[in-house]
């Protein structure tokens, strides 16, 4: 199976890294980042790319760019691990809508096309007959969309409630546990590189407030948008809060939930018992999925990562080559 | 409440029937048999919910069947919840807030533990609700909910997860 890469950041290196150290017949005919691009449909060299990224800043030709891959490569998979634009969805919607035109898959981490048009690049792959796999994009390394889509095929669910924002999950826990202020775990959350310069996104709640639309739209009954979320984020709690909680045994949580029988889809510090399954420490993330059938399911995992992302990103591709391939001993 | 009844067939029901009759929700039956205290009598503790104008009625019946109360214990208020606040709470009025919620007459504010570090800094508190039903307690949230947003502080309500 072939793929074109389109990114190089943290996510983008560590899918090259993997690819080039495990071998799962999957070769990379095309890579793209911000500034530069290189084609090569006989294989490109997975070292030799990393090491010219590391040296040049850039990965190739400077007159080529992702829409040069999108639309002139040769490969079987679109991978965008392209940085989010969570108001547009842009370029990325563009270079996915792209591949998919032209019959290719798609998979990505890129929050933005799938959070504002995902009936858009749903319908239009289910035309052309192709995938669009978007694991990388909740919860890091832990597989909720495989968990959603085939382990728990047939369940109806009836609720999610998730902690889905690792940067936040870390200045709670470090508020609680150290009696911290606010400012000063945010600060302590930057310099340990969890936190961007301008974390809102994180603290004000958008960042888990796009997973949970993207998480809701696998059952909820009409397409779910950002602006159906209540969000409500941590920027305002304080350590006394943590204290008075933790009086009662209980600590405060950035919680996303979605229960679709209530048409509740909401983000916002809760209280939850210390015993809680979704309480967990520092940045990691955990999914409790509620249906009909299997009961209550939590998943607990790194919410973040080059090699964590890049472990959902290859199982989103050896889904497809399964599917789509043939090379699934039941169908072989 | 605690009853006394004849120990013979059909006494149980009898005693059970008033509580249907004046809208009484039975919560639970423990009834034990005390043979060594009192030979012919039963003794039958019942937990129930009640609108409080009926309890007169139900005693009344209750004495008609022939049953003897020994006991009637009272909470009226069977539900809770811990909710935090943050922000300019002394400044916004507590008094009033703790208010919106208890002069409703279905929920009350019953502990109060607050936290203020500094004049010019937000407060934090944990407030205990409690309310006659979960019904009530939905709506006593709905009200914290709106004086929340009115004096722009932070309610944090606890997870409970669905049923």
């Amino acid at each position: 199976m072939k793929v074109a890469i389109l990114g190089m950041g943290s996510v983008g290196r560590g899918v090259l890294r993997m690819l080039g150290e495990k071998d799962l017949g999957i070769e990379v005919t095309a890579v793209a980042d911000s500034g530069s691009a290189l084609i090569d449909k006989k294989g490109i060299s997975i070292p030799e790319i990393l090491k010219a990224k590391e040296m040049k800043g850039s990965c190739g030709d400077r007159s080529l760019g992702a829409i040069d891959v999108v639309s002139a490569a040769d490969y079987d998979v679109l991978v965008e691990v392209t940085p989010t634009n969570a108001i547009t969805g842009e370029p990325a919607l563009t270079h996915m809508l792209a591949a998919i035109d032209r019959g290719h898959h798609v998979v990505t981490s890129n929050k933005g096309p799938i959070s504002r048009e995902f009936s858009l690049l749903m319908s239009r792959a289910s035309e052309k007959g192709v995938c669009v796999r978007y694991e990388a994009t909740v919860g890091g390394a832990i597989p909720i969309m495989h968990t959603l889509d085939q382990g728990l095929a047939g369940n109806r669910i009836l609720a999610i409630f998730g902690v889905l924002n690792g940067t936040c999950n870390f200045i709670l826990t470090r508020m609680a546990d150290e009696g911290l202020t606010y400012e000063q775990a945010l600060l302590e959350a930057r310099e340990m590189g969890y936190a961007e310069a301008d974390p809102t996104y994180d603290v004000k709640g958008i960042d888990p407030a796009i997973k949970l639309v993207i998480l809701a739209n696998k059952f909820w009954k009409e397409t779910v948008r950002l602006e159906d979320v209540d969000i409500t984020g941590i920027d305002k709690l304080t350590n006394n809060a943590l204290r008075l909680a933790e009086e009662q045994h209980c600590t405060i949580r950035l919680i996303a939930e979605a229960i679709p029988d209530r048409g509740i889809l909401r983000v916002a510090p809760r209280l939850l018992p210390l015993s809680h399954p979704l309480v967990v420490e520092g940045t990691l993330n955990a999914i409790t999925i509620e249906t009909d059938m299997a009961g209550e399911i939590t998943l607990i995992g790194k919410g973040a990562g080059s090699v964590e992302t890049a472990s959902a990103i290859l199982g989103d591709l050896l889904y497809i080559r399964d599917i789509h391939e043939g090379s699934h001993p039941e169908t072989a | 409440m605690k009853l006394e009844i004849k120990d013979a067939p059909g006494q149980l029901v009898a005693a059970l029937k008033p509580i249907s009759e004046v809208g009484g929700n039975i919560i639970a039956v423990i009834h034990q048999r005390d043979d060594k205290q009192r030979g012919k009598m039963l003794s039958v503790q019942i937990v129930l919910e009640l609108p409080d104008h009926r309890l007169k009625d139900l005693t009344r019946l209750l004495r008609e069947q022939g049953v003897n109360i020994q006991r009637i214990g009272h909470e009226r208020l069977l539900y809770e919840k811990a909710v935090m606040m943050i922000g300019h709470l002394i400044h916004t009025d507590l008094g009033d807030t703790v208010d919106r919620i208890d002069r409703t007459g279905f929920a009350e504010v019953t502990e109060l533990n607050i936290s203020m570090p500094a004049i010019t800094e937000v407060s934090s508190a944990r407030l205990l609700i409690k309310s006659v039903n979960r019904e009530d307690m939905e709506q006593a949230m709905d009200i914290l909910r709106r004086v929340a947003k009115e004096k722009d502080f932070l309610l944090v309500e606890p997870l409970e997860e669905i049923e």
